[in-house]
């Protein structure tokens, strides 16, 4: 399953990417488990992915929690809580 | 009329509720946010979700419209790199009586700030940090539910 994955803020500046695309395996079924599976990527994704209490997610442009299923999605953002306005 | 636009230039503050107030509703409404000028920051860089930004505020729009039946709503937000005393972001609405104009308008800041992909870094003359989400935004943003 091939998935564009895109960070923001304080995780796109440790990772040291915005996007990038990624392949996971079949049984990387949600949003957590694609985080612990990124985590072996690089040190700089364990390092940005490290404190999941700091980390949302959206799933195809929509907010989701951890949890949530990564079925049929094209595309997840990773980012810290959200401080517009 | 919705007008929901996320843009890097400065916001046109006369001209954007000149286009809400062109509904000749008899209620206008608007809430501006600014850099603070008076807690050392230098500069305020937004950075944001390109696509899912625009949606958000578009729906928000909508649900504003739907909710307090209003005639006009222009929710305009910038991104890029920002001076203390800048406008960050405006919110109009234009309804047939003030209450309705005054809560859609706290409705859209208030879930604006919980439900729009959007990133605060502030530079200080010590360095700069990424702003951390507050937790009374989002109490702010729940009443609305």
């Amino acid at each position: 399953m091939t998935l564009a994955m895109l960070y923001f803020a304080w995780v796109r500046e440790t990772i040291g990417t915005g996007a990038e695309t990624v392949d996971p395996p079949v049984d990387v079924a949600t949003v957590a488990q694609l985080i612990d599976w990124l985590s072996d990527r690089s040190p700089a994704h364990a390092e940005a992915l490290a404190d999941r209490g700091r980390l949302r997610a959206a799933v195809d442009q929509r907010f989701v929690p951890l949890d949530a299923t990564i079925d049929g999605a094209r595309e997840v953002a990773i980012f810290p809580p959200v401080t517009g306005g | 009329m919705i007008r929901a636009v996320v843009q890097s230039e400065p916001i046109d503050l006369a001209a954007t509720l000149a286009a809400v107030e062109g509904s000749g509703s008899g209620a206008v409404a608007s809430f501006s946010g600014f850099v603070r000028e008076d807690d050392g920051v230098r500069e305020l860089a937004l950075e944001h979700y390109p696509g899912m930004t625009e949606a958000v505020l578009h729906g928000l729009a909508e649900e504003a419209v739907a909710r307090w039946q209003l005639h006009a709503v222009a929710v305009v937000h910038r991104v890029g790199p920002m001076a203390p005393g800048e406008r960050i972001v405006l919110v109009a609405t234009a309804a047939p009586h003030r209450h309705a104009a005054l809560e859609a308008c706290a409705f859209l800041i208030d879930r604006l700030k919980t439900d729009a992909p959007f990133w605060k870094r502030e530079r200080r003359e010590e360095g700069a940090r990424w702003v951390a989400a507050r937790d009374r935004d989002a109490g702010a943003a729940e009443r609305w539910r």
